[in-house]
Formats: C-alpha cells, sequence, structure tokens
C-alpha cells in the first residue's frame, strides 16, 4: 500500500542558545494516518510539532508540506492547527467563540459559521455547551473544545501535544478511543506527541520514537514492539530484559551462559548482539526443567500477573507470569525461539 | 526572518522610552556639576552646589521634619493598621466589605481632594476650639501633618496585610491552640511571625509614601516645611541648582538601596534554589 | 480564625473621624454659604469655569491615550522576557517614580525652556528656538512622563497572565500579527487597561503642580482652581468644596466607565 505524503522533513537543525535540540531531522509523515512522536522529555519530540506548526524556525532544513516549502511561511498561513499542551483556550471568549475563532478570521458568513462550529461540538460531544465560559468547564471538557476549535478549520493536519497529559487516567482512556475515532471520521492525518508509550502504542498507525534529537527508530505499533532496533527502543517501550550475548552463527545465540535457538540470521559469526525479551514472554516452569535457573527474589501482584524479579546467573530478569512464586524459590525459565530477538549492540 | 525585524524594532522602541524615562534625571545630575547658575550651558565642574546644600538650613531642617513625620507616621500605621486587619478579618462579609469601601477613598481620591478635606476638618475643629480660652488657636502644624500621613497610610497598611492573613493557613492557628498556647501565645508566637514580612513591606510602603507625599502635606503642614515642600518652595524661585546636587543625591540613595536589596534578594533566591536542588538530590 | 473585632476598633474610630467625616465636610461646605445656610449657589457657580473643566478633561484625556499607546508595546515586551530579565526590567521602570515628583517636573522645566537644553541643542543645527514651555502641551508632557509608569505597570501584570501558547494558539488558528493583537492581546489585556487609564487619568485631571510649572498661567487646570480656593487667592472655602465635590464626581464617573469596560472584556471569565 503505497501512502502520500503530507508533510516531509529534511535535514531539519534546531538549536536552543547553541543546543542542538534537533540534529538533522529528516522524517516523512503518511498522508491521513496517526502519528505519534514517542520518547523522553527532552528529545525533541515536541519541537519537531512546533517546526510543523510553524513556532519555531529551523537553523537550517526544510519543511515541505503536499510537496511544497513551507519553511518560511508564518503559523497563521499553514494548513495545520495545533491542540496545545494546556488547551491555551482564550478565556475571555466563550465555547462557540472559542470554536469559532478560525472560521471568523476567514471571514465566513455568520450562518456558515453557527453550522460547522455547533457541528463540531456535537462530534466532539459538547453539544448544549455553546454558551458555557471555558473557564468553568472541566479538563476534559476544555480538552474537547481545543480539538473542535483545531477541527473546525478543516485542517489537512492536526498536530496535539500532550493533549491528555493533564487528564486523570480513567478520562484519558476515553480520550484516546475518542482521538482515534475522530481521526478516522475526519480522515485527515494527526500528529501526536506523547511520553507515554502505552499511549503510543495504543492509538498509532505509525510511531516515531525519538531520543536525543534523533529518531531511534519508525514503524507500526507492532514493530517497535517486537522488532525494536536498539536497546533504547526496547528499554522505553516496555520493561524488558535487556541483555549482552553473542551470535554464534545464524538462528544460533549465546547469552547467560548457554546457547539458545533465535530466528536472526545474517550478523556476523561471533558478533557481539544485544538479547531483548519480554517479561511475559518467560515461561516459568519447575526447577530443573527449564533452559535456566533462577531464585526469585520478590513478587508484586498486579491484577492480571505477578510480576517477578528473578536472580539468574547474577543478572535480574524480570518476568510477568500468571503463576505465582514463593519469594526465595528455585525455578526454572524457558524461551522459545520467537521470543528472542537480537539487536546489534549499540555503539556508546 | 521577519520576525526578527520586529524584535529589533521592539527592543529599539523599549530602549527609547527608557532613554526618555530617564533623560530628565541625568540632566538634572549633570547640571548639579555646573559652576555657573546657568541650567543650560554647562561652564565648568565644581562640588560648590553640593557644599552649600548641606549648610543650607531650609533643607536639613526639612529633611528631618519630613524623616520625623515619616518615622512616627508609618510606626503609627503599620501598628493600628494590623490590628485592624486582625479585627476587621473576625467580622462579616458585609462589614468587611463596608469597612473596605471606605478604605479605598484616601487611596483612589484624587490626593488634592483628600488634601482638601482633611484641611476643612481641621478649620472646622478649630473653629470650634476658638470658642474655648484654654485650647491653642493655630493647631495646624505638626499634629494635622502626622494625622494627614498616618490616614493616608493606613489603607495601604490594610491592604497590604490583610491578603497575608486570609491566605495563611488557619490550621497553624489551630496548631498551636492544639500545642497548648492561649489565643494570645498562639497570636504572637505563630500568627504574627509569619505576617512579619507583609507588616515590614507595608512599613516601608509607608515609609516612602510619606516622605514623597507632597500635595496632602501641602494644604495641611501649616507654616512647618517636609522636604517636598521646601523643594517646591525651591523652584517657584527658579534658579537654584542646589536643587539639583539635591535630586542626585536622592536618586544616588534609592539606587543604592534598591541595587543593595536586590542583591540580598538574588542571594536569598540562589540559596533557596540550591537548597531545593540538594533536597531533590536526597 | 482568630476572633477579635476589638482590634479593629481604634481604626474604625480613625477612619470615621479622619476619612469619613472630612468628606461630609467637603459636602457640607459646597452647599452652603459663608454664613452657613444652605445654597445651590457654588455649585452653580462652577459653570463659569467651565472652560478650565473642559481643558482639564481634554489633557488629562489626551494624557492617558498617550500613556496607553506608548505602554502597551513596553508592557508585552516586558511581559515576554525571561523572568530573570523582567526583574531588572521592572527596577529600571520603577526607579524614575521613587524620584520626587517635583524634581522630576523641575528638571523637564530646564530641558524646555526657550533657553533650555532642548532649544540649545536644536540651536547646533540651525533649528527653533521652539516656545515648548508654558504651553498645553508641556502639561501633556509632564502627565504622561510623570504618569507612564502606573500605565506599564498593570498594562504588563495583566500581559503576564497571557501564557505564550495562547498568542501562539490565535496565530495557528490563522490570526495574523494585527488579528493577534486585536482579537486577542487587546480584550485579555482588558483588566490591565482599565487600571492604567485610572491610575493615569485620576492624578492627571487633579494635578496642579504640572501645569503650574510647565503650564505657566495660561493653562490652569481643576487642580490649580480648587488650590486658589484653599490656599490662594481667592480663599473661598465653599467654593474650593464644591469644585472638590465635582472633581470627586468626574473620577467616580472615569473610574465606573473603566470598571464596566473590564467586566465586559472579562465576561466570559466570570
Amino acid at each position: 500500500m503505497e501512502q502520500n505524503v503530507i508533510v516531509s522533513l529534511k535535514d531539519i537543525v534546531v538549536e536552543y542558545d547553541g543546543e542542538k535540540v534537533l540534529d538533522k531531522l529528516s522524517l516523512d509523515i503518511p498522508d491521513k494516518g496517526f502519528v505519534t512522536f514517542l520518547g523522553p522529555s527532552g528529545c525533541g519530540k515536541t519541537t519537531t510539532l512546533r517546526v510543523v506548526g510553524g513556532f519555531v524556525e529551523p537553523k537550517s532544513g526544510v519543511v515541505l508540506f503536499d510537496g511544497k516549502d513551507i519553511t518560511d511561511l508564518p503559523p497563521y498561513r499553514r494548513q495545520v492547527n495545533t491542540v496545545f499542551q494546556k488547551y491555551a483556550l482564550f478565556p475571555h471568549l466563550n465555547v462557540f467563540e472559542n470554536v469559532a475563532f478560525g472560521l471568523r478570521l476567514k471571514k465566513l458568513d455568520e450562518k456558515e459559521i453557527r453550522r460547522r462550529v455547533l457541528e463540531m461540538l456535537e462530534v466532539v460531544g459538547l453539544k448544549g455547551f455553546e454558551r458555557r465560559a471555558v473557564t468553568q468547564m472541566s479538563g476534559g471538557q476544555q480538552q474537547r473544545v481545543a480539538i473542535a476549535r483545531g477541527l473546525v478549520n478543516q485542517p489537512r493536519v492536526l498536530l496535539l501535544d500532550e493533549p491528555l497529559g493533564a487528564l486523570d487516567l480513567k478520562l484519558r482512556k476515553e480520550m484516546q478511543l475518542e482521538l482515534k475515532r475522530l481521526q478516522r471520521e475526519m480522515d485527515i492525518t494527526f500528529i501526536y506527541v506523547t511520553h507515554d508509550q502505552e499511549e503510543a502504542l495504543t492509538m498509532s498507525d505509525t510511531v516515531v520514537v525519538m531520543n536525543q534529537g534523533r529518531i531511534q527508530q519508525i514503524g507500526s505499533p507492532e514493530d517497535i514492539y517486537n522488532e525494536p532496533q536498539n536497546a533504547f527502543v526496547a528499554d522505553f517501550i516496555g520493561a524488558s530484559n535487556i541483555l549482552d550475548g553473542v551470535m554464534l552463527a545464524d538462528y544460533r545465540a549465546e547469552f547467560s551462559g548457554r546457547e539458545f535457538a533465535c530466528v536472526d540470521k545474517g550478523f556476523a559469526r561471533n558478533q557481539p548482539v544485544q538479547v531483548v525479551i519480554r517479561p511475559e514472554d518467560i515461561k516459568v516452569v519447575p526447577a530443573g526443567q527449564g533452559m535456566l535457573t533462577g531464585v526469585v527474589e520478590d513478587v508484586i501482584f498486579k491484577g492480571v500477573h505477578f510480576e517477578m524479579h528473578v536472580d539468574c546467573d547474577g543478572k535480574e530478569w524480570l518476568i510477568h507470569s500468571t503463576q505465582a512464586c514463593r519469594q526465595g524459590e528455585a525455578i526454572g525459565m524457558n524461551i522459545g525461539p520467537d521470543e528472542i530477538h537480537i539487536m546489534a549492540r549499540m555503539e556508546e | 526572518m521577519k520576525s526578527r525585524h520586529l524584535r529589533l524594532l521592539q527592543r529599539t522602541y523599549v530602549v527609547l522610552i527608557f532613554c526618555v524615562m530617564y533623560l530628565p534625571i541625568l540632566v538634572l545630575a549633570v547640571f548639579s556639576f555646573n559652576e555657573s547658575k546657568s541650567r543650560t550651558v554647562f561652564t565648568g565642574f565644581t562640588l560648590d552646589w553640593y557644599r552649600s546644600l548641606f549648610t543650607n538650613r531650609m533643607i536639613l531642617s526639612a529633611l528631618a521634619l519630613s524623616l520625623v513625620v515619616a518615622l512616627v507616621s508609618a510606626v503609627v500605621a503599620t501598628v493600628v493598621g494590623t490590628m485592624a486587619t486582625v479585627g476587621i478579618s473576625a467580622m462579616g462579609r458585609k462589614s468587611q466589605l463596608l469597612i473596605n469601601n471606605i478604605s479605598y477613598m484616601p487611596v483612589v481620591n484624587p490626593e488634592i481632594i483628600t488634601g482638601v478635606s482633611l484641611m476643612l476638618l481641621f478649620v472646622f475643629l478649630q473653629n470650634c476650639a476658638s470658642r474655648f480660652e484654654a485650647l491653642p488657636d493655630a493647631f495646624f502644624g505638626l499634629p494635622t501633618l502626622l494625622i494627614a500621613h498616618i490616614t493616608f497610610n493606613l489603607p495601604y497598611v490594610i491592604f497590604n496585610v490583610s491578603p497575608k492573613l486570609r491566605q495563611m493557613d488557619s490550621r497553624i492557628y489551630e496548631a498551636a491552640l492544639d500545642l497548648g498556647c492561649t489565643p494570645r501565645q498562639a497570636f504572637f508566637k505563630v500568627v504574627l511571625p509569619e505576617l512579619t514580612p507583609a507588616i515590614l513591606s507595608a512599613f516601608l510602603i509607608c515609609l516612602t509614601y510619606s516622605i514623597d507625599d507632597f500635595i496632602i502635606s501641602y494644604f495641611n503642614c501649616g507654616t512647618l516645611q517636609t522636604l517636598p515642600i521646601a523643594i517646591y518652595s525651591m523652584t517657584r524661585k527658579k534658579v537654584s541648582p542646589e536643587i539639583n546636587a539635591l535630586s542626585t543625591i536622592i536618586f544616588l540613595v534609592i539606587l543604592a538601596i534598591i541595587l543593595i536589596s536586590n542583591a540580598l534578594d538574588s542571594r536569598r533566591y540562589k540559596r533557596e534554589q540550591s537548597l531545593g536542588k540538594a533536597g531533590e538530590r536526597r | 480564625m482568630i476572633k477579635s473585632k476589638a482590634a479593629a476598633s481604634p481604626y474604625l474610630v480613625w477612619m470615621v473621624i479622619f476619612i469619613v467625616a472630612p468628606l461630609l465636610i467637603v459636602a457640607y461646605y459646597a452647599f452652603t454659604d459663608a454664613s452657613g445656610s444652605f445654597t445651590l449657589a457654588n455649585i452653580m457657580a462652577i459653570g463659569r469655569y467651565s472652560s478650565v473643566f473642559a481643558r482639564s478633561l481634554l489633557l488629562a484625556a489626551e494624557a492617558t491615550a498617550i500613556c496607553l499607546v506608548l505602554a502597551f508595546p513596553v508592557g508585552y515586551f516586558l511581559s515576554r522576557l525571561r523572568a530573570s530579565k523582567q526583574h531588572i526590567m521592572l527596577m529600571l521602570v520603577m526607579l524614575p517614580m521613587w524620584m520626587n515628583f517635583l524634581l522630576r517636573t523641575y528638571a523637564w522645566m530646564s530641558l524646555l525652556e526657550n533657553n533650555g537644553i532642548i532649544n540649545t541643542v536644536l540651536g547646533f543645527f540651525g533649528l527653533g528656538p521652539f516656545r515648548m514651555i508654558n504651553t498645553a502641551g508641556a502639561v501633556v508632557l509632564g502627565m504622561v512622563y510623570n504618569y507612564l509608569p502606573y500605565m506599564i505597570l498593570p498594562l504588563y501584570t495583566a500581559m503576564t497572565k497571557i501564557d505564550d501558547s495562547i498568542i501562539e494558539a490565535a496565530q495557528d488558528l490563522g490570526a495574523s500579527t494585527l488579528g493577534t493583537f486585536t482579537r486577542v492581546l487587546l480584550p485579555l489585556s482588558g483588566p490591565g487597561i482599565a487600571t492604567g487609564i485610572t491610575m493615569v487619568f485620576v492624578p492627571s485631571v487633579s494635578t496642579f503642580i504640572i501645569s503650574r510649572m510647565l503650564g505657566g498661567g495660561a493653562n490652569l487646570l481643576i487642580g490649580d482652581l480648587i488650590e486658589l480656593q484653599f490656599l490662594g487667592n481667592s480663599y473661598n472655602f465653599n467654593m474650593g468644596s464644591a469644585m472638590s465635590l465635582v472633581l470627586m464626581v468626574i473620577v467616580l464617573l472615569c473610574m465606573s466607565f473603566t470598571s464596566s469596560f473590564d467586566e465586559q472584556e472579562m465576561e466570559g471569565v466570570m
């Protein structure tokens, strides 16, 4: 499936006070997709978003929108709209006027404005709130106003800067689904910034993992989760066991003092690698019957599963299992070839 | 690129405004060193005007009076005003609103109104007093000046201290009671220390307003001269570079006070920050 | 919290005697003649001075408008600076205010005089001399100069509450620089504008020092009239009280005007 590219960043460099925030960043964003920039704070994800929105002038590099160079275009002339981190609603305007703000600037006639604002308020579930003061609304409602205010202008791309950060967990889950629904209904591109990997994996078509001003990996949530390209991604995407090992031959890896079958190939003989094993992919078996043996250091009940720290060969392993073990108990651990993921070792 | 031009324009504009704001002060300072009495042509450097300023009886006694009036009125206003704040906070909403609105009068009224209305009161009282032989027939002077200054200082104390009192966590007062303080002890041991910064800043505000006040004093000083009134009478005589010398000294004193308090502030700020960081690390 | 209403009693007594009573006495004098009997003559007589009242209102309004236009960009600029720089710049704004305003006004006398510094400097370029002192323009200049900080500070305070993201949101939704100014910046600065207008207009309309020092005899203002009635040659307390009363009404009207404008702008918030 060949997708059109709507926004394209080429060799973008951004510096604040001489410090490089984005370092020659290049990225193509597919049209009509839900793209998430994921990374720890200070990784440059918000800056990248602001470059697309036009709020940050890159020191060098080019921003293309639908094939046209928009690098020098001010924000108010770009076909993108932004949902800001703390909403940035206009406190002096009510809900209706907030949403109508962009349409009024386009000088549409009053009837058309009214029609589109009401329609959009209905889409975000705020029918009947038109006359309400925005300062009197709950966080979730303000969030919806902010989204409606952006979407009503029918942008080609909607930028969302950690829009759910200020909401509580339950509301956040609700809004995640809601945003996904809106993106499909509107059939436009959403670029979403978050530091929450779970959020990124739930909502996105494409995840862009960033760290220190550079892109670490681009891919579907499944790719990112199952095939992390380096230890940073593996670690950031979820708690993982990351071990140093050696690739003996195609399909043969050695770590933790033992040889394992795996599904990776194409590495040099005896190449040092890093091995990623997800905590939920380790099977707990009675001691002596597993490929590895370890001693349970502690057990925490997490609702769906037990989280265990297991000492194995002097290294601490994280295991998620539905089977409870006692502290101090010796257990066996089995790992299937499919569960072992090999990465080239990162050069420090 | 366009936004950079705009920023440059903005900066130039602000610099220009500041230049205009400081130009007159600079002019005053420069001509305080002028040999001749000319206010426009600089003929040569001299410190004579500073010398004659310090032997000028009128100015020195005016300065002394200003300081006395400022100190006394600030102390009285601070004490009475702080007490008032505590008392008012115990009252109902309606009385609070009424008292606040009346207290606002001297703040929002033009100073000249506050000045003449007090003057009229004193004239009225004097007319009453003149019927009794025993009472003095002229009481315009220090008493009226002090009363006037206390009156316009009081609202500033109340409006500075009462927000602090409202913000204060009432539980610390209750905690003091819980730990065995009598209400009186709790007030002096816990509440008052908590209010001290606000009270202190109210006191300083009173001092500066009092020293700076001209209009209200002008109507209520009788034959006395505070520093601003002395300055006024000097400007009426027009040519007197002593005024320039006086302005320069006043400006330098203010500058010094501000710089010192600023330095203290930033030192405290830095210390707090480093403490905060150390706390985080722990 | 602390139940001791009695602590307020010294202040309450003071307030009644020295704030309430004097104003009542002003009203009493305004409506009586020298013998103490009721009359409306004082109020009616103010009509004779209508030109002075009109001049005061006009000059004060001019000064307030100029202050607003001059101060707005300064307030905005200050509010967008980094916190540490804001502190220093605020000090710079306030520092001249700490100088006694008589001295500041006196400095302008030497600048504006016919053979003053400005004319001397212009003379080097073969310009002038211009007549500047003792004109209405000089009075307005004096007002603007003395009260400009009173406009900058409330504007700055109001604008620090406007988050950068609000301005960015306006641009994001298609507002140009001008659009952002009229649709977002101006309405959100409403409370600051209202406070600033009051703080500049009230002292300007009631001043008698600025007009006396920079305006010469030709530019009498309400303040001068009142001063003349109490301490000057006219010496008529009843007349002076009537004028004071009218001045208070003017100030009250101005304040209710600005506060209504303030509420209107903040409707969305309330």
